[in-house]
This record gives structure tokens, C-alpha cells and sequence, in this order.
């Protein structure tokens, strides 16, 4: 399955060359010698200037080529080249900074040349990089795998990769519009059948409402007006119709109870479906989608957009429909009268159109404007709840109360902006029906004197006009609940259609045993624009516990974080017992993974469900087992309600130490292969360290286990120590040996040893204050 | 402000002599505020991460340094900064994100993949910064400067 991790030095075969874009093409074969071999090649798109320029940078197997085109944009003209024979010595280097990469040829002397480009080209520029280290006669190791390469961008394609995943991200979407509102259909689906049956009720009620004005003719032309002229009324046709009337709204009642009742009862849960729906999904995402995004922001999308779409659906919707049914039937049975009357009153209707054209797009900008900021509201009601000790500590509460009031403010403003067009609409058209209906009556009135109709068919017509353009005012109305129902199936969407930076594989390698076998090979990682690992090579046995040190900010949590697999390297892999995680089904793999983290996170719960949370169905004798190896069984014990104790979210009411083993607890319960210890102790003093480095020893045995630890001497049982420094891997060795070659640990341990000096000194009223003072007391 | 004397060397590297006679290679200038306040403070920073020097303004160290270390800091800066300001939206691909965004920018043109709203930065009423996929920065120094379109276009995402 993994065929492009294997080791086949064995069959060497010379490297082929590899094709350039197809806008150099000519050039090439122009320019290259016959049997000059494209060994790697990038598009740089940066000039010396940083200029957007175009230049293509080549490596073959003799020479370094860089050929820019005068003109940017169009790859027209005669390309200017500079060679440079490879000659030994010669290397090339690459480094960013701020989305800008630079590629440098340097000799022992000095630098030859550089190039700049943006981080689009990375992935290109490191593969030429390669190349151009690698001794000619070594195959690539595109070649030497076979695994194909994404030919707009360069990205190694993996065999279970559509298309490139680089590319893929591109926004080439559908635009977002009323259409958008379509794609609820996927909910809708299920219901089919209700939908259907709905549907038939919403027919014939409207129909039975059409009964009425159409009573009105005969009873006014048979009726009332003979019986002005004098005829004597005749009591059985009055009653026939006056029944009519009764029975037709009776009829209507019923039916439309029925057609209102089973809509709402299917959008209701189309709305309920929605919501579950897009919270999997969330579920799902990478921890870079959750990095990037704001917590309020997403809580609003998924509660009030969802509950804004479901009233659309179950209301505004249904309402039009209605009204669309209403309005044809009534200007099929106008015609049917008389189809002069029906042209003159359908003549204000093409005006109507239009100004809701013009409206619509208008409105709509203005409600996902409204959409945005309504989350910011929730933003600040996100950020500030959680941080609300900061806050008091800090005595800004006035400045989050402004800042809250700003956001109000804000979304007031976006709010005026849309009332300010919508005002005017609705009474426009409530102008616009009145000048209709003036239209009807002038005609009317003239066509009645002309014996062309009869007093009762203007009567009736009259009627089927005024429910006709009450209807109409109404439908205008949908306008904006249409635009506001498709600004939040939009944002909905957004999260629906984000494709996880962590992919499931199409067809995950089963995994049965693992042994524990963790390999990282040239793991290259970015957070945005700055790189945070470049090219990481580890090996850990099986059993073996790792330490990794380093400053803060060398790249330690995210070697982790990649490990965990809740980031997936940009270049490299990561394998476990020889298989590259990325083609393991995530949970999967996951299940083998125990992780404590700096600051452990308590879900609102009992302590017993929140040391269960890893494996639900643990029994009360396993999660006893468990908390009493994390040392957290006496403590529990001596809470009033013991395992059966509430937590919060944030485990109010108990110390660090004590919410830290809790989540020892958790990991041991799941029995993991892999055991990742981010931080675990360093947030808490010395004396409950040692209480939580007993409960760690009981986790680590048996497993394998990168810790990482900013006190080295949390590392005293590590079997190899690792030195982290700005995303490399520096030194790897036990504690003796690398306090022996005097480096980058060695430099570590001797500025802590100092630091604790200083902090006995102090009797240690401060040594550890600053990381706690953040904690709940006990 | 400590004297210090600032070259370049043959790998294009900046080189700080310090007044104690100390030398380090490849120093980097980082400006402190490079939004705020780009001209107010500036650290030359060694290869380790560790600040070697403080600049509190160009204007000072001009005064305090000579014309000359100013102008190769600010041509180094030049080299490290690419902030590039857009001038003109061009044609945006969709209102929802992703989207591809093609511009003009002062820097010549370009297009770049917006991921998210959140991507766009307000950094005052009128001005913003906007962070592509691949972390390129672009920046609108003032929108309304920017022609009817593109504020059009650039509306839908505010």
C-alpha cells in the first residue's frame, strides 16, 4: 500500500526527465541539448524586486538555469537566461519569511544568485532543492516511487488523491445565490412523501378558496340584481350559494390546517437534520479549521442559521407557495371570465417583478452583512465568558462592555442599512396594488356601461383582484426572508462544503496490532507563512520513551500535533510500524493514541464520565483501575459525591494537579500504544509534579511515549532526549551524553539549573505563581 | 542608542560589529509594529533569534549612524518585506470562500486564493490587510481609494 516509502536503492535506475509546463515547452527543446536531463523545475513567481514576474528556475543534469520573461503575466517573448555549470561546492538553499520564500546558489565564496518567491511555490522549490543536492547518478525519488506529480503545482499526488489537494482548495465553487437554497434538497429528500401529500393539501385548499369570489357573480347577476329591478328573490338560490360559500370555507379551513401542519412538522426536521448535520461535519474538521475560525462565529452559524432556514422553510415558504398556487389559479379563472379584464389587472405585475429584481440582491448583501455581524456579537460573548477571570483580575469590564456595545453598534448599523431599502419596498407596493386596482375599476366601470360584462362578473373579478394583490404584497415579502434563508444556507454551507485538512483515506489500511513504532521522514510543517518544521527525521522503537526539548517555539507541540495526525505534514511522512498514517482511517488511529495535555480539559459531567470519555463503555471497576494508577482514586474519594462529583467545563472546584490526573485517568483507560505528554506537568508546582509524575509512570510502561517537557528533569526516565531548535531536530542522545558534548541541551539544562538556583533563593514564594496564578483554587 | 557598524557580506548576509568588537553574522532587521507603527522601532536580530541592536527610529539611527546604515537596512527590509497593496479588484471568482481573487496590486498583477472571511484583517475604518492561502499578505491602505468595482466587489466580503 505504501509503495512509495520503500527503500529501492537496490535498482537503480538513471532519473528520466521530467517535463516543464507546457508554456515553456518550446523553449526547452530550443534551449536544452538533446540528451540534458530536467531533473526538478519551478515557476518562480517573483522578481528580484518583488515584482509579480514570471521565471522558470531548472535543474538538469549539468546545469542551473533561470530564465525570466520581460513582460509579467503573459509568458509572450524571448526569455533571458543565466546558466550556472554544476560544479562541486555549489548548493542551494532555501528560507521564508512572511509568505516569501527566498532560493539561494551559493559557493564556499558567496552567493551566485538569489530568487524570491511566494509560498505557493514552496513545495516546488523543495523538491528542486533536493534535486539539485542529489548526486546525478541517484534516482528522484519521484522516480523511484512512481507517484505521480500534480501538474499545475507540482504536489506529489498519492494514489487515493481525485485531484491535486493543493489545487482542490481553489475557489472555483458555484457563486452563492437564491440557487444555494436548492441544495437543501439533500435534507428535504427523506421527507419526500410527506413533502408530496403536503403539497396535494396545499392545492386543494387554495382551489377551495377560489370558490368564493366565483359566488359572488351569479349571486350578484341572478340576485341582486334582478331583485333591484324588482324580481321577487328567490330563497332556494340563495341559499344553494350562500351554502356554496360556507362549504367552500369550511373546506378551506380543513385543508389548510392539514397542508400547515404537515409542512411544519417536515421542515422542523429538516431544520433539526441540518443542524445535526453540519455539527458532524464541525466534528470532523481539522484542529486548523478551529484555529482559524471563532468559536461564537460558529456557534451562531449552527444554532441561529439553521433556525433561521428551518422558519423559512416552515413558514415564508410555504406562505409563497401558496400565494404562486393562488396567483396562477385566480389569472387562469380571470381569463376564463373575461380575458380584457384579467390583461388590465395583471398589468402592474411585470412592475412589481422588476422592483423586486432590483431589491434582491441588494437585501441580500445586506442580510449576510446583518449575518456577520450578529457573529461578532457572539464572538465577544465567546471570548470574553471564558476569559471572564482575566477580565475581573484586569478590572475591564467596562472596556468588554464597549466592546460588546461596539458590536451591537455594528450590527445596528447593518440592520438600519437593509430597513432603510426594505421600508421603502413594502409600501411601494402596496402603491402599486392600489393603482392597480384603480386601473380595474376605470376599465371595469367603462366595460360594464359598454354591456361588454355584467355588474356581478366586475364584482367578482374585484374580488379575485383584491386576494390577487394582497397575495402579491405578501409574496413581495419573500423577497427578503428568501435572500435572509439564503445568506444562512450559505454560511451553513461554508462548514458543509469544507473538505478536512485531515482527509479520511478513500480506502483506509486496516490496522490490527500495532507495536508502537513511530517514524517521521523529512516532515516539513507551516502554520500559514511560517514554517515551523523544516525536514524532521525520527525514530522511535517500540516501548521507547522520548523526551523532547527545546525552547518554546522550536516546534516541539507541533511535532506532536502531527504525530496525533490533528495536522497532516505539508511535506514528508509520518509512519506508524512502517505505515504512513495519512492512509489510516483516522479513528482508527486515533484509538491507539493517549494524550495528556498541559491543560486538561473537563467536559460538564461526572468525574467517572469524564475519566470514561475515551471508551464509553468502560465498567466503574476499569475506571476505578484507572484513576487509582493516576493517583486520582484517594482525592475523588474524598469528594462529597465521589466519581459521581460534577465537573464544569473548565473542572471548577478542582486544583490543576488533581484535573490533571483526571485526564491520566482518561489516557490509561484507553490502554493506548502511543502516549503523547504535552506540557502535562509543567502547570503545576512542584509537590503535586511529583504526585502526577508517579501517576505518569504508571501510564508511560509498556508504551511508547513522547513527552514533551519544559523542566528537564520531568525527563529523568526518558530513554533518549531529543533537542528541538527552530523546527529542527539539533541533537538526540541520552542526558549523559548530550551534557558531555556540551551543545544546545547542554545549554538548556545549565540555564534551568540557574533558574532553579534562583528560584531556592527566593524560597520559592514565586517559582511557579506565574503558571498558576490563572487556576482555581481549590 | 550603542555605536554599532552594520555590512553586508559576500552571502548577501547582513553583518553587525558591535561597539564591544563582537561580530555577528546573519542579522536580520525585524521592525516592531511593522502596521502601527513601521518606522518607530526596529531590532537587528541574530541568527539564534537574540536581539543584537535597537533601533528606536530610522530617523535617529540617520542622525546618530550616518546615511548609509540606514539605507542598507531599508534596502534589506525592502528585500524581506512583500506586503503588496492592492490597487484594483479585478475579477473575484465567488462571494463565498474559497475564492480566487484576481488583482492588480502595485507590485503588478496577480491572483490569490482567499480561504476564509476571517482572512481579511480590518485594521482601521478604511484600511485592510488580507492574508492569502499561502500566507502572502496583501494590503487595501485606504478603500476608498479604491475604484467603484473593487469596492463593490470587496463589499460582499465585509
Amino acid at each position: 500500500m505504501t509503495p512509495r516509502h520503500r527503500d529501492t536503492r537496490a535498482t537503480v535506475t538513471p532519473a528520466p526527465s521530467i517535463s516543464v509546463p507546457a508554456a515553456w515547452q518550446a523553449w526547452a527543446l530550443s534551449f536544452l541539448s538533446p540528451d540534458e536531463k530536467i531533473l526538478a523545475w519551478v515557476a518562480i513567481d517573483l522578481d528580484a524586486r518583488l515584482r509579480f514576474a514570471q521565471e522558470l528556475v531548472v535543474v538538469t543534469d549539468r546545469r542551473l538555469l533561470g530564465c525570466a520573461l520581460g513582460n509579467n503575466a503573459s509568458l509572450e517573448g524571448e526569455p533571458t537566461c543565466r546558466e550556472w555549470a554544476r560544479r562541486d561546492g555549489q548548493r542551494l538553499s532555501h528560507d521564508d519569511h512572511a509568505g516569501v520564500g527566498t532560493l539561494e546558489l551559493l559557493d564556499g565564496n558567496g552567493r551566485l544568485h538569489h530568487w524570491r518567491y511566494t509560498l505557493a511555490q514552496d513545495a516546488a522549490v523543495l523538491r528542486l532543492v533536493q534535486a539539485f543536492g542529489r548526486r546525478q547518478e541517484e534516482p528522484s525519488p519521484e522516480s523511484e516511487n512512481g507517484a505521480a506529480l500534480c501538474p499545475v503545482c507540482g504536489t506529489p499526488l498519492t494514489a487515493d488523491d481525485d485531484g491535486c489537494p493543493n489545487c482542490a482548495a481553489d475557489g472555483t465553487a458555484p457563486p452563492p445565490s437564491t440557487w444555494i437554497l436548492f441544495r437543501l434538497w439533500r435534507f428535504a429528500k427523506p421527507y419526500k412523501g410527506s413533502l408530496l401529500l403536503g403539497f396535494i393539501l396545499m392545492l386543494t385548499s387554495t382551489a377551495a378558496g377560489l370558490v368564493a369570489p366565483y359566488l359572488i357573480m351569479p349571486l350578484t347577476d341572478d340576485v341582486l340584481v334582478p331583485a333591484e329591478k324588482g324580481v321577487p328573490v328567490d330563497i332556494g338560490l340563495v341559499a344553494l350559494y350562500l351554502g356554496g360559500l360556507l362549504a367552500s370555507a369550511l373546506l378551506a379551513w380543513g385543508l389548510g390546517w392539514g397542508k400547515t401542519y404537515i409542512l411544519a412538522l417536515v421542515s422542523e426536521r429538516i431544520g433539526a437534520d441540518l443542524r445535526t448535520a453540519s455539527f458532524e461535519h464541525l466534528m470532523h474538521l481539522s484542529l486548523e479549521y478551529f484555529g482559524g475560525k471563532r468559536t461564537g462565529d460558529l456557534m451562531a452559524r449552527i444554532s441561529s442559521e439553521t433556525d433561521r432556514i428551518c422558519l423559512f422553510l416552515s413558514l415564508h415558504l410555504l406562505d409563497f407557495a401558496t400565494d404562486v398556487l393562488m396567483i396562477t389559479m385566480t389569472a387562469a379563472v380571470l381569463f376564463w371570465i373575461n380575458p380584457w379584464l384579467a390583461l388590465v389587472t395583471l398589468l402592474p405585475l411585470p412592475f412589481i417583478a422588476w422592483m423586486i429584481h432590483q431589491v434582491r440582491d441588494r437585501l441580500r448583501t445586506g442580510f449576510e452583512k446583518i449575518g456577520r455581524a450578529w457573529s461578532e456579537v457572539t464572538n465577544v460573548l465567546a471570548d470574553t465568558i471564558p476569559g471572564i477571570r482575566v477580565v475581573k483580575a484586569f478590572a475591564q469590564e467596562g472596556r468588554e462592555t464597549k466592546r460588546f456595545q461596539e458590536a451591537n453598534r455594528h450590527n445596528l448599523v447593518a440592520n438600519d442599512r437593509v430597513n432603510r431599502l426594505w421600508s421603502l419596498f413594502s409600501p411601494t407596493v402596496s402603491l402599486l396594488t392600489e393603482i392597480g386596482l384603480l386601473v380595474v375599476w376605470m376599465f371595469g366601470i367603462w366595460q360594464v356601461s359598454q354591456s361588454n360584462i355584467s355588474t356581478g362578473m366586475l364584482l367578482s373579478a374585484l374580488a379575485y383582484i383584491g386576494r390577487f394583490y394582497t397575495r402579491l404584497d405578501s409574496m413581495s415579502r419573500i423577497v427578503s426572508v428568501t435572500q435572509k434563508a439564503a445568506a444562512g444556507a450559505k454560511r451553513i454551507f461554508d462548514i458543509l462544503d469544507h473538505v478536512s485538512n485531515v482527509p479520511e483515506p478513500v480506502q483506509p489500511v486496516p490496522l490490527p496490532t500495532v507495536r508502537g513504532q513511530i517514524e517521521m521522514r523529512n516532515v516539513v510543517f507551516r502554520y500559514g507563512n511560517r514554517t515551523v518544521l523544516r525536514g524532521v527525521d525520527l525514530a522511535v522503537a517500540p516501548g521507547e520513551m522520548i523526551g523532547l526539548v527545546g525552547h518554546s517555539g522550536s516546534g516541539k507541540s507541533t511535532l506532536v500535533n502531527l504525530i496525533c495526525r490533528f495536522y497532516d505534514a505539508a511535506e514528508g511522512a509520518v509512519l506508524l510500524d512502517g505505515i504512513d498514517i495519512r492512509t489510516l482511517a483516522i479513528s482508527d488511529y486515533r484509538r491507539h493514541i493517549g494524550l495528556v495535555l498541559q491543560e486538561p480539559f473537563l467536559f460538564f459531567g461526572t468525574i467517572a464520565e469524564n475519566i470514561a470519555y475515551g471508551r464509553p463503555g468502560a465498567t466503574r471497576e476499569e475506571i476505578v483501575a484507572a484513576a487509582r494508577a493516576a493517583h486520582a482514586h484517594e482525592f475523588i474519594l474524598r469528594l462529597p459525591h465521589g466519581y459521581d462529583s460534577l465537573v464544569g467545563e473548565r473542572g471548577q472546584g478542582l486544583s490543576g494537579g488533581e484535573r490533571q490526573r483526571i485526564s491520566i485517568a482518561r489516557a490509561l483507560l484507553i490502554d493506548p500504544k502511543i502516549l503523547i505528554l504535552d506540557e502535562a506537568t509543567s502547570s503545576v508546582d512542584t509537590e503535586t509534579e511529583k504526585e502526577i509524575q508517579k501517576a505518569l509512570d504508571n501510564l508511560v510502561r509498556g508504551r511508547t511515549t513522547i513527552a514533551i517537557a519544559h523542566r528537564l528533569s520531568t525527563l529523568r526516565k526518558a530513554d533518549r532526549l531529543v533537542v528541538m531548535d527552530r523546527g529542527q531536530i539539533v541533537e538526540e542522545g541520552t542526558h549523559d551524553v548530550l551534557i558531555a558534548r556540551r551543545g544546545a541541551y547542554f545549554r538548556l539544562y545549565e540555564a534551568q539549573a540557574r533558574q532553579v538556583d534562583t528560584e531556592f533563593a527566593l524560597a520559592e514564594p514565586w517559582g511557579n505563581t506565574i503558571s498558576t496564578t490563572d487556576r482555581s483554587p481549590k | 542608542m550603542k555605536p554599532f557598524q552594520l555590512s553586508r557580506n559576500a552571502f548577501g548576509r547582513l553583518v553587525l560589529t558591535a561597539d564591544d568588537g563582537r561580530i555577528y553574522e546573519n542579522i536580520v532587521p525585524a521592525r516592531a509594529f511593522p502596521i502601527s507603527a513601521p518606522e518607530a522601532g526596529l531590532a537587528l536580530i541574530d541568527e539564534e533569534g537574540h536581539e543584537r541592536a535597537w533601533i528606536d527610529s530610522l530617523a535617529t539611527l540617520e542622525t546618530a549612524l550616518g546615511s548609509e546604515i540606514r539605507t542598507l537596512i531599508e534596502t534589506v527590509l525592502a528585500e524581506r518585506e512583500f506586503v503588496p497593496a492592492i490597487l484594483r479588484l479585478r475579477h473575484v471568482s465567488t462571494f463565498a470562500t474559497p475564492s480566487t481573487w484576481q488583482v492588480n496590486t502595485d507590485r503588478g498583477e496577480t491572483s490569490f486564493v482567499l480561504k476564509g472571511e476571517e482572512d481579511i484583517r480590518l485594521l482601521s475604518a478604511s484600511s485592510l490587510l488580507i492574508t492569502d492561502r499561502d500566507g502572502v499578505q496583501y494590503r487595501i491602505p485606504d478603500i476608498a481609494a479604491l475604484d467603484k468595482h473593487s469596492r463593490r466587489l470587496l463589499d460582499r466580503f465585509l
